[in-house]
């Protein structure tokens, strides 16, 4: 049985953050159970959390006309569910349902926030470890977008 | 045990010359492509090992390069997963039991898999890139003492695109199988995104693991990318490579990349001795 | 013989003087055509047609291209008369002997639509080729290398090749264009004929004759040649170490592998791809570029289908494409992929320069590109850059 602490470091944005860091950030956590079929948050909703998920999937979606629910990108064990907390206007920009079962630590944003604002160093690594993540999804959505395994010629 | 390299031998037949063989049996595996199994109508090629290819030949229309996808434990027809994507294509995926193809081969070098005997053995596929890796999963599962974690990571561009899907599950209890897809529609319930995103989570000893990825260029490209990240040395990833075939015997030029000739050389290349080639644009 | 693109100083001519102890006089040189005809040989040869010396059938001595010379220079080819009646005074035309061993068109099978293939037969005939330069030397040989000794032999260029006769002829006068001497080669015939001349037109038109085979032993027994005095044989030297001499220095290929293939993204490929043209005229005039492409038709009415061998060109946009796209769209990637091939590559895939410094590729292109030049340009621009 993991403290939150064991499980937060295992995350690679938590990854070799050091006990002081780590008590403050898990000061912002708890440990969350989300049956299949529920949200973890709803496009539009004010974005105060944020989840690190260990085991299920969480599918991202919205809603395109004609098409029904499009689920964007999955979220799975080891990845950070949510980014709209860092940035005004603090809203969600996508839906987050739950796909299989998921465990996942969940984030109280704001609280983090505040403890970025009063500790400044904190707060700047902890960014750059956001920063880190949201490029590489950022790449894996421009992968997506080029559309690799189709057959447009230009 | 190592698979054994078919001869390159010389035929007095001339290499430019096919053979005909019959379809046997056609399997639709989605909706644009089609497995053909194939018999020699009289004489064979010679052995086709894992990696290789043939060249299909459709009377009149033309021939296309296109890997084995089959058992090779276990021998009997000659096996290709065709997508159905130009005239050559559409038209050996046209063909019913019975009729007759050209085949010339087998051509290029093979998966090295007895590199990783004794290691993780990692498999990757983008799109049309996991039919010239069954043939390994068939002999991995085959001789399963000889390796430690197998995994396959596959993705395919929608649901309707993967392949071999009863056969993925098949192959689930006996190793790692992570499917994702770049685009869902409705009713999916599987991982949606790139497939890089499945090497994170895979599990697997990076420092002590070979890779085999196939898949679009760019895919390799990005696969390869992320397995270095993940610390899986740059001699031990190998990729396949495409490009404008020809002949397949190195003597009409077209499929140069730099000073590689794929239908020679290739199609199977370590990826720390091709990729300096990957980078420069319209090489 | 071709090899690396070193400049080391060549001999240029044939270990001065050996061998070449005889003589045949102009108004016996027929007779060579006689004796290759007597033993089933198609002669083919220069001639001059449409204002260029070409390769064709020659019925005799007659057609040989008597007393014209050839001026060139980059996109341009001139026949111009001489003061002489030097029946082999010009450096090289638009023509090379790969139209003799890998035609622009071969079928090479045909078949019904049980795919019970018949291939066809090469219909290739004894042919003595006469008037080969030293660098047409090279290049054949070139092409041997890529034909005849790799993991497949091409049946159809193995059965032209096996039974050709070289008249080879050395070089007294190069053009501006000519550059052998800089990429391993020279005006003198070392090896690969089996008779070759030297054409003398002071004080009398004569040739040295030399055998390189005995086959070409045997040929010349039956000529009417005179014993060579040391004179001859000085004035045979002379004309060859003359015609070396004038093309010293003319391109400078140290390290040219190394160089090409550093410069990958040199800015010296946008600027020859605002000139070239991707016509593929330096590719069909080349003697060593071999590229082809498979073309499968069928009949009419569908009942029998057949494959033939092609002639195609690197700069051809066609060339690249693949299902899902094309790998070399811009004219810039097929120059390059042309020029680091010729002079780079090729070395990696088949263990010599592909290039034999015969300049038809600079006479012949319609915009006047000369490789020599742009190479040059990537140095400087390469040295440019580490200053910068």
């Amino acid at each position: 049985m993991h403290t939150l602490d064991e499980l937060i470091v295992q995350s690679p944005v938590f990854d070799g953050l050091d006990p002081e860091q780590l008590e403050l950030v898990a000061g912002c956590g708890k440990n969350v159970a989300v049956d299949a079929g529920k949200r973890l948050f709803r496009e539009g909703d004010p974005a105060d959390t944020f989840f690190l998920v260990r085991h299920g999937l969480v599918a991202l979606e919205t809603y395109v006309p004609n098409r029904g629910q499009v689920t964007v990108v999955t979220v799975g064990p080891g990845e950070i569910c949510g980014w709209s907390w860092l940035v005004p206007p603090h809203r969600w920009r996508l839906t987050a349902r739950v796909v299989e079962p998921v465990r996942a630590v969940e984030f109280d944003g704001a609280c983090l926030r505040r403890k970025c604002e009063e500790d400044p160093v904190l707060g700047y690594d902890l960014l750059s470890r956001f920063a880190g993540d949201l490029a590489d999804h950022l790449q894996s959505a421009y992968m997506q977008v080029i559309d690799v395994y189709g057959d447009r010629t230009s | 045990m190592a698979i054994a390299l078919p001869e390159r031998s010389a035929v007095a037949r001339g290499a430019m010359t096919p053979l005909p063989y019959r379809v046997v049996r056609k399997r639709r595996e989605n909706h644009d492509n089609w497995t053909l199994e194939l018999e020699p109508v009289a004489e064979a090629i010679e052995p086709i090992g894992p990696g290789q290819f043939t060249m299909l030949y459709s009377f009149g229309v033309g021939e296309v390069p296109i890997s084995t996808s089959g058992d090779l434990e276990r021998g009997g027809t000659l096996v290709h997963t065709i997508r159905a994507v130009g005239a050559v294509t559409k038209a050996l995926c046209a063909t019913k039991a019975g009729d007759v193809v050209g085949v010339r081969g087998p051509f290029g070098n093979t998966w090295p898999i007895a590199a990783a005997e004794g290691r993780d053995l990692l498999l990757v596929g983008g799109g049309v890139g996991l039919p010239p890796l069954r043939p390994v999963v068939y002999h991995a599962l085959a001789h399963r003492e000889d390796f430690r974690r197998i995994a396959v990571l596959y993705g395919g561009r929608t649901p309707d695109d993967l392949l071999f899907r009863r056969e993925l599950d098949r192959w689930r209890g006996r190793l790692d199988v992570d499917v994702t897809v770049d685009a869902a529609g409705a009713g999916w319930t599987g991982k949606v995104g790139v497939v890089t995103k499945l090497i994170p989570p895979a599990a697997f000893d990076p420092a002590d693991a070979v890779a085999f990825v196939v898949g679009p260029e760019i895919m390799m490209r990005f696969t390869a990318r992320a397995l270095l990240e993940r610390g899986v040395p740059a001699e031990r990833i190998w990729i396949s490579m495409e490009r404008t075939m020809r002949c397949g015997v190195g003597l009409c030029g077209h499929c140069q990349l730099g000073p590689t000739l794929i239908c020679r050389d290739g199609p199977v290349y370590r990826w720390d001795e091709l990729a300096p080639l990957l980078e420069v644009p319209e090489l | 013989m071709a090899s690396g693109g070193g400049t080391d100083a060549i001999d240029p001519a044939p270990e001065q003087g050996e061998g070449m102890a005889a003589l045949l006089a102009q108004s016996d040189l027929d007779c060579l055509f006689s004796a290759l005809r007597r033993r089933g040989y198609r002669v083919v040869g220069p001639t001059v047609r449409d204002g260029a010396i070409v390769y064709s059938e020659l019925a005799s001595a007659d057609a040989l291209p008597a007393g014209w010379t050839d001026e060139q220079g980059p996109g341009r080819y001139r026949l111009v008369r001489r003061d002489d009646d030097a029946c082999f005074g010009y450096a090289v035309g638009p023509h090379s002997w790969k139209a003799e061993l890998l035609p622009p068109r071969v079928r090479l099978w045909q078949t019904a639509r049980d795919l019970e293939v018949a291939e066809s037969i090469p219909d290739a005939v004894p042919t003595a080729f006469v008037g080969v330069r030293p660098c047409e030397l090279a290049a054949i040989e070139i092409q041997d290398r890529i034909f005849l000794d790799g993991a497949h032999v091409d049946a159809d260029y193995a059965a032209r090749r096996a039974d050709v006769f070289v008249v080879a002829v050395d070089c007294a006068d190069p053009s501006e264009l000519c550059f052998c001497t800089s990429v391993g080669g020279g005006p003198g015939a070392r090896e690969g004929f089996d008779v070759a001349l030297i054409e003398l037109l002071e004080p009398t038109h004569r040739y040295l004759v030399r055998a390189g085979s005995s086959a070409g032993e045997e040929l010349l027994a039956e000529l009417p040649t005179t014993d060579a005095t040391d004179e001859d044989v000085a004035a045979g030297v002379d004309r060859v170490t003359r015609a070396a001499d004038e093309m010293k220095g003319r391109f400078d290929g140290t390290g040219v592998h190394d160089l090409l293939l550093r410069n990958l993204e040199s800015p010296v490929w946008d600027e020859v791809a605002e000139r070239c043209l991707t016509c593929g005229n330096c590719t069909l005039v080349c003697p060593t570029c071999f590229c082809t492409h498979v073309v499968d038709s069928s009949s009419l009415d569908g009942a029998s289908a057949e494959r033939s061998r092609v002639w195609d060109t690197c700069f051809s946009l066609q060339y690249a494409e693949m299902h899902g796209g094309n790998t070399r769209p811009s004219p810039r990637s097929r120059y390059r992929q042309w020029l680091t091939h010729k002079l780079a590559t090729w070395q990696d895939q088949f263990g010599s320069l592909g290039c034999v410094g015969c300049g038809r590729c600079i006479a012949w292109c319609p915009v006047g590109i000369d490789l020599r030049a742009e190479v040059a340009a990537i140095r400087a621009e390469e040295e440019t850059h580490a200053h910068a």
